[in-house]
């Protein structure tokens, strides 16, 4: 069976779901081989296995994520050429379009971003236009290079392990990838809460929170849910939430199992960002407002009375 | 400072957006057109470096004719001329192929900064930042949310999901920008007159030495196989609030097993 290299997202040697997904949906079409760069791999070894990576290429020098994106784009056209894989899957985070992005370039190969799916030929489904429209795409010229939206994927773990073989690849870094350097990660405080595209729930607040403190009863809502939160760009343009967690357009896309919008109208801008949720609950107190219509269950009152009730009732559930 | 601001025009997200069935290329004519929005944030980031930095502000747009509305836009909140490359031969262009023909203008009219939006309202790829700076060989500065420059020294804080980083690097750069940067100006009446007198510099394939060949649908790296409307959601259940709202709302998510 044809390689398929799968770039692997991880913290360490925790393994993002995404991975897990991305091979799930690699085994589909060949022999998954995940490229892992950093530490970690030795102990993230068996994750990969159960979801059948055939091979682990580890790239352990740390000088490839001292420099912004271009290093890894190097690392996998250099697997490209030397392996010879059918495709080159990635997730489609902003990092991971990125160096998919530079990748076509240095393989002169077609890209397709945001694929929800896949078919045989590596004919990729895409959701645009604010998920208006359903699209099969596919590379041909090149290798495939498919960057996976988080999610939309249900990961599998394979029917018998992989081996995951570990093998250590080493990349001559050029000068020229090496301008962008990484002087400082400053990590925002967020507690405990799941990463927004990851997370299997969302609770998102919108204009309807009406300031910043109302808030704490949307992360309420969420923590009940072991949910991440997010926000309408209505909430993060007035400063009420911060800007990397908006959902939209011109924000994050998101595809959980459950998205719960409170206080969101549901403007093009927002549906853009949140539309292919398996399932949809909203609250708002506006009848009219357009985000009903893709709501698969809907309350109409007031966030204040309903939020706080909902998240009782859901703790009480908890504890019962 | 030579600032390179490079711009797309897109259908407005508010109106329908289709796909032609002929050729799967988005149909221009169905929607109105307007700047990308995150564009118009590269804009003003361009104008302000420029105005705390001295040099000029050159837009660069590919498109088609109807994509000089974009060009007299940004030209009127400020910057000083434009290049406008259009050629039918680069209508249906992928990503690679745009890439390689904004980086052949680019090479031509050289720069020091080149900024861009981080992605388009559109295509939603958010790759064009990554694959210039590839083309180019200059440090990728993309995702950023402040920018900072100093002589030759250029700061980003580059928007990422569990905060920022903070990337250095010399210029010539590429920038991508997000939303939180600025504020864009609104064209004043003074803008839009002094628009009209601006230089747009008009460019083909041939003019930046591209074998039309290399570019357009025909031979783009990517095609659309087929495209369908997505089916309506079926409708929920939508309940008003007489007090047990929330436990209602407890009871759905009980049922679906989310609780």
């Amino acid at each position: 069976m044809a390689e398929i290299l799968v770039l692997a997202e991880h913290s360490d040697a925790s393994v993002k779901k995404v991975t897990t997904e991305l091979l799930t949906l690699a085994r589909r079409f060949g022999e998954p081989s995940v490229v892992w760069v950093g530490a970690g791999a030795a102990d993230a070894q068996p994750r990969l296995a159960e979801f059948g990576a055939t091979t682990v290429y580890v790239a352990g020098d740390a000088e490839l994520d001292d420099y912004v994106v271009a290093p890894k784009a190097e690392l996998l056209a250099s697997l490209v050429a030397s392996k010879s894989p059918a495709a080159v899957l990635v997730a489609s985070t902003a990092e991971g379009r990125e160096i998919a992005g530079r990748l076509a370039v240095k393989t002169g190969s077609g890209v397709l971003t945001d694929a929800v799916g896949m078919d045989e030929g590596f004919v990729a489904e895409q959701s645009i236009f604010g998920g208006a429209i359903i699209v099969q795409s596919r590379v041909r010229t090149g290798t495939p290079i498919v960057a996976v939206r988080p999610n939309a994927i249900a990961p599998e773990p394979a029917p018998s392990p992989g081996p995951a073989q570990l093998e250590n690849v080493t990349v001559a870094v050029s000068d020229v990838a090496k301008t962008a350097r990484i002087l400082e990660r400053v990590v925002a405080e967020r507690g405990e809460r799941p990463e927004l595209t990851e997370a299997s729930i969302v609770v998102s607040g919108g204009r309807g929170v009406g300031n910043a403190e109302n808030f704490a009863l949307i992360e309420k809502l969420a923590d009940s849910l072991g949910a991440a939160v997010g926000a309408s760009r209505a909430a993060t343009d007035a400063g009420w939430y911060p800007h990397q967690f908006q959902v939209g357009q011109t924000g994050k896309t998101v595809s959980p199992q459950l998205y719960v919008a409170v206080g969101i109208s549901g403007a093009i801008q927002h549906r853009a960002g949140m539309q292919t949720s398996k399932t949809i609950m909203v609250i708002n107190k506006d009848p009219e407002a357009p985000i009903f219509e893709l709501a698969d269950f809907g309350v109409v009152g007031d966030l204040f009375q309903v939020v706080p009730q909902l998240t009782e009732e859901i703790e009480k559930r908890a504890e019962g | 400072m030579n600032i390179v601001v490079c711009l797309k025009q897109v259908p407005d997200t508010y109106s329908e957006r289709k796909l032609r069935a002929a050729d799967s290329t988005l149909d221009r004519d169905a929607a109105d057109g307007v700047m990308n929005e995150l564009d118009e944030y590269a804009v003003e980031e361009g104008l302000r470096l420029a105005e705390a930095h001295g040099g000029e502000v050159t837009i660069l747009t590919m498109g088609p004719e109807k994509a000089s509305e974009s060009i007299r836009k940004a030209l009127s909140m400020g910057a000083d001329k434009a290049v406008h490359l259009i050629d039918d031969a680069l209508a249906g262009s992928d990503a690679l192929a745009t890439s390689a023909a904004l980086a052949a203008v680019l090479g031509r009219i050289g720069f020091d900064v080149v900024i861009l939006g981080s992605e388009s309202t559109d295509a939603r790829m958010g790759v064009m930042g990554a694959m210039l700076a590839e083309r180019l060989g200059v440090p990728q500065l993309s995702f950023a949310s402040k920018v900072e420059i100093d002589g030759s020294d250029i700061s980003i804080n580059r928007q990422a999901d569990y905060g920022y980083d903070r990337v250095q690097a010399t210029l010539p750069a590429v920038i991508s920008v997000v939303e939180k940067i600025n504020e864009p100006r609104y064209p004043s009446f003074k803008g839009i007159m002094a628009a009209k007198k601006k230089p747009v510099e008009r460019l083909s394939v041939a003019d930046i030495g591209i074998d039309p060949g290399q570019v357009g649908l025909a031979s783009a790296a990517t095609e659309v196989v087929s495209f369908a409307s997505r089916p309506p959601r079926q409708a929920g259940t939508v309940v008003k609030d007489e007090g047990d709202g929330g436990v209602k709302a407890a009871e759905f998510l009980a049922a679906q097993k989310f609780i």
